[in-house]
């Protein structure tokens, strides 16, 4: 086959751009502490009575400074819509939906998640800065997806 | 082998390509519309209430099947048939089967368009279940998948029937291009037929209550992502065959062009996940290997860039262009279809490079589901593949109707400012998508809507209204052409097919031969999905029943 010697120089170019690419996506994945939702082991809420406690939203200490977020979205909000936690707080999410496929991000941290009924959601983040972080649906569920948001607030 | 075809189409044939392509530009301007409208409401101006629409999702459901699905499948129907005949130089296999194709198609159009109009699918273009639509809907896009296959066959017929009586001849290059995109598509299609048949269908006629949402979406992007280069493959093959003719230069690597075709048999299959990396329920270690697949598409397409630029080179100096850069002047730029295809692919190079960072494992998360998306693919299916259309029907609606381009300087601003509109537009939507606010939105409406978005937000709405004034001229140029177009003489308009540059390069048997690629892309696709679907359907995850919340 034919190339030009020209052609097999970019072509020599892109293969180590792809290295270089495939080199930093392993690093920010392996060190960054960037956590990408897979199979979890907790279970979504089946609508049985016994788990009961997964349906509602709360907030619990696990111990100094952990806490635990049962995060339920629905048709259209999530529960519970706010959460106040004090600064350097590491908390863990766990995400449900009751109905359709929502989205949960929560605006300049390392969460971000598709909420799909059935399934469970983890993600972990410390808020070691102070403030007021929104936290958004990005997955269309109806027609009132737009008002569909809820607060995280970190204080000092 | 080259051969500079001087076949010409039959009325019948040119009826039927006609018709492709009024339907998919029927849609293309409602979704146009529909877009202007979009971009408004984010910059706080709702005009859904001087329209029958119910409400924003309703207009974004349309936007999104109109031009991604509707006016991209009709319009790569009709051209495809067309270079596929024009190259093999005789009809499509079965003129009864072409029509039959056609038919099925529309009659699953006006299924889809019946429920769309009347807000009975108002679940945008992914049909994510648990959301629940009208089977109409389902049963719309079942048949126009069901066209493609047909038109599939029928290629495939007709390739056939020419390699029969042309043994050891390597394929036209139209046709060839014709043929991988074809077959790329009828592999790709497989998990969107499962999920639509046996799951969307009964589901919404109410045969099985439940579906499990997580298996539904996964099938979906088995077939959703291939669908992205099963739009732009057709956009490649006019960058590759037709455009270095229309600069006046030719095809710089034909082998090259033959292996990158070759090469999206198998490399757009398995890399569906990618879509999927914030699912949770999907294993973590199947979405890395998406991942990296994914990033092998990077080949191809830097591939692409070279050869189509060394092609357009050798028109510039073939013009008359010296030095480094001195050729670019040189190319026709007067000439609105060559205009538009260069202009494409300079906002194409920006979608890819959004695109790399879409398809970064981790660098995702920041961007995911974010107005970034459609930011990266407003420039690749929105520009690469729809300008290149547009450019295509600015020489294929005068070959097929006879009649002179009416108003060819327009139609150079026709392009222009769709390269400018885009460029706004995109960029407002890059900005926000970095600054956290979600797409497929009502983000004019949303009450959490933050004041530092707002900028962006009207660089989109100022960028949408550009684009809207250029789709209209783009309608008024063509309106005018099949009105007010001065007959050409017969035989009039040249299909502008390029020459290789090295004449009767000697191909690879394998660089003319699909069977090895799609037994490649089988048993890629059984390694990267297999395990991950067995896991899926064994892992007892609970079937959802539908909602329709609009």
């Amino acid at each position: 086959m034919h190339v030009h010697p020209y052609e097999r120089l970019w072509i020599r170019i892109s293969i180590v751009l792809l290295a270089v690419f495939g080199l930093a996506i392993a690093f920010s994945s392996l060190t960054l502490g960037i956590e990408i939702p897979g199979v979890e082991r907790r279970a979504a809420p089946t609508g049985l009575p016994a788990d009961a406690t997964y349906h509602e939203g709360w907030v619990r200490e696990l111990g100094p400074g952990r806490y635990e977020v049962n995060l339920v979205a629905r048709m259209w909000g999530f529960d519970p819509a706010e959460i106040r936690l004090p600064k350097g707080s590491t908390v863990t999410f766990y995400v449900h939906s009751n109905d359709v496929i929502h989205g949960m991000k929560i605006r300049n941290t390392t969460v971000s998640m598709m909420v799909i009924p059935g399934q469970t959601g983890r993600a972990t983040y410390t808020f070691d800065e102070p403030g007021e972080y929104l936290m958004v649906c990005h997955e269309y569920c109806g027609v009132a997806h737009h008002v569909m948001s809820g607060k995280v607030i970190i204080e000092d | 082998m080259f051969n500079p075809n001087s076949y010409t189409l039959q009325r019948g044939e040119k009826r039927l390509v006609l018709a492709y392509i009024a339907i998919a530009l029927a849609h293309l301007s409602v979704g146009l519309l529909l877009g202007f409208m979009q971009g408004m409401e984010h910059a706080g101006i709702d005009l859904y209430k001087y329209t029958f629409l119910r409400h924003y999702y309703q207009g974004l459901s349309m936007h999104g099947v109109f031009n991604v699905l509707i006016f991209t499948t009709f319009f790569i129907a009709g051209f495809l048939s067309f270079v596929t005949a024009y190259s093999f130089g005789r009809p499509l296999h079965s003129r009864g089967l072409s029509w039959t194709t056609f038919w099925v198609m529309t009659v699953g159009v006006v299924m889809v368009d019946w429920a769309l109009l009347t807000n009975k699918a108002s679940v945008l273009y992914t049909s994510y279940a648990p959301l629940k639509a009208h089977p109409a809907y389902y049963g719309g896009l079942v048949l126009v998948v069901v066209g493609t296959l047909l038109l599939l066959a029928n290629l495939l017929l007709t390739y056939l029937g020419w390699k029969r009586e042309n043994p050891g001849k390597p394929t036209p290059l139209l046709a060839f291009g014709a043929l991988a995109t074809m077959i790329m598509w009828g592999l790709a299609s497989t998990g969107i037929a499962v999920q639509f048949v046996f799951m969307l269908l009964p589901w919404s006629l109410g045969m099985v209550d439940a579906v499990d949402p997580i298996l539904s979406r996964t099938l979906f992007w088995f077939s959703g992502h291939p669908l992205v280069y099963f739009w732009l493959l057709p956009a490649y093959l006019s960058w590759y065959f037709l455009l270095p003719k229309q600069a006046g230069g030719k095809l710089f690597s034909e082998s090259l062009a033959r292996l990158s075709f070759m090469l999206f048999i198998p490399l757009s299959l398995p890399v569906g996940f990618h879509h999927q990396f914030l699912d949770p329920g999907v294993s973590t270690g199947y979405k890395a290997v998406h991942a990296f697949i994914t990033f092998g598409v990077f080949m191809p397409s830097m591939m692409t860039a070279f050869t189509v630029l060394a092609s357009l080179e050798t028109g510039g100096r073939a013009r008359g262009g010296k030095g480094w850069l001195g050729w670019i002047k040189k190319l026709p730029w007067g000439d609105p279809s060559f205009t538009a295809q260069a202009l494409a692919m300079v906002l194409f190079a920006l979608g890819g490079v959004s695109g790399l960072v879409n398809a970064a494992f981790t660098l995702n998360l920041v961007v995911h589901n974010t107005m970034f998306v459609p930011g990266h693919f407003h420039l690749t299916v929105g520009t690469a593949v729809a300008l290149t259309f547009m450019a295509i029907a600015y020489w294929l609606v005068p070959y097929l109707t006879g009649k002179k381009l009416w108003g060819r300087k327009l139609a150079v601003l026709q392009s222009c400012l769709w390269f400018v509109g885009m460029s706004v537009m995109s960029r407002g939507m890059s900005w926000a998508g970095m600054a956290g606010a979600p797409r497929r939105t009502a983000l004019g409406s949303a009450p959490y809507a933050l004041p530092e978005w707002i900028t962006a937000f009207n660089w989109m709405a100022v960028g949408g209204a550009v684009l809207t004034v250029s789709g209209l001229l783009f309608f008024i140029i063509l309106g005018m052409t099949a009105w007010r177009g001065k007959r050409e003489a017969s035989g009039g308009v040249e299909v502008p097919v390029a020459e290789p540059l090295i004449k009767d390069e000697p191909i690879p048997a394998y660089l003319d031969r699909f069977r090895p690629w799609v037994l490649g892309a089988t048993v890629l696709v059984l390694m990267a999905y297999g395990p991950a679907l067995i896991g899926l359907l064994t892992a007892g995850n609970p079937a959802i029943r539908g909602f329709s919340p609009f």
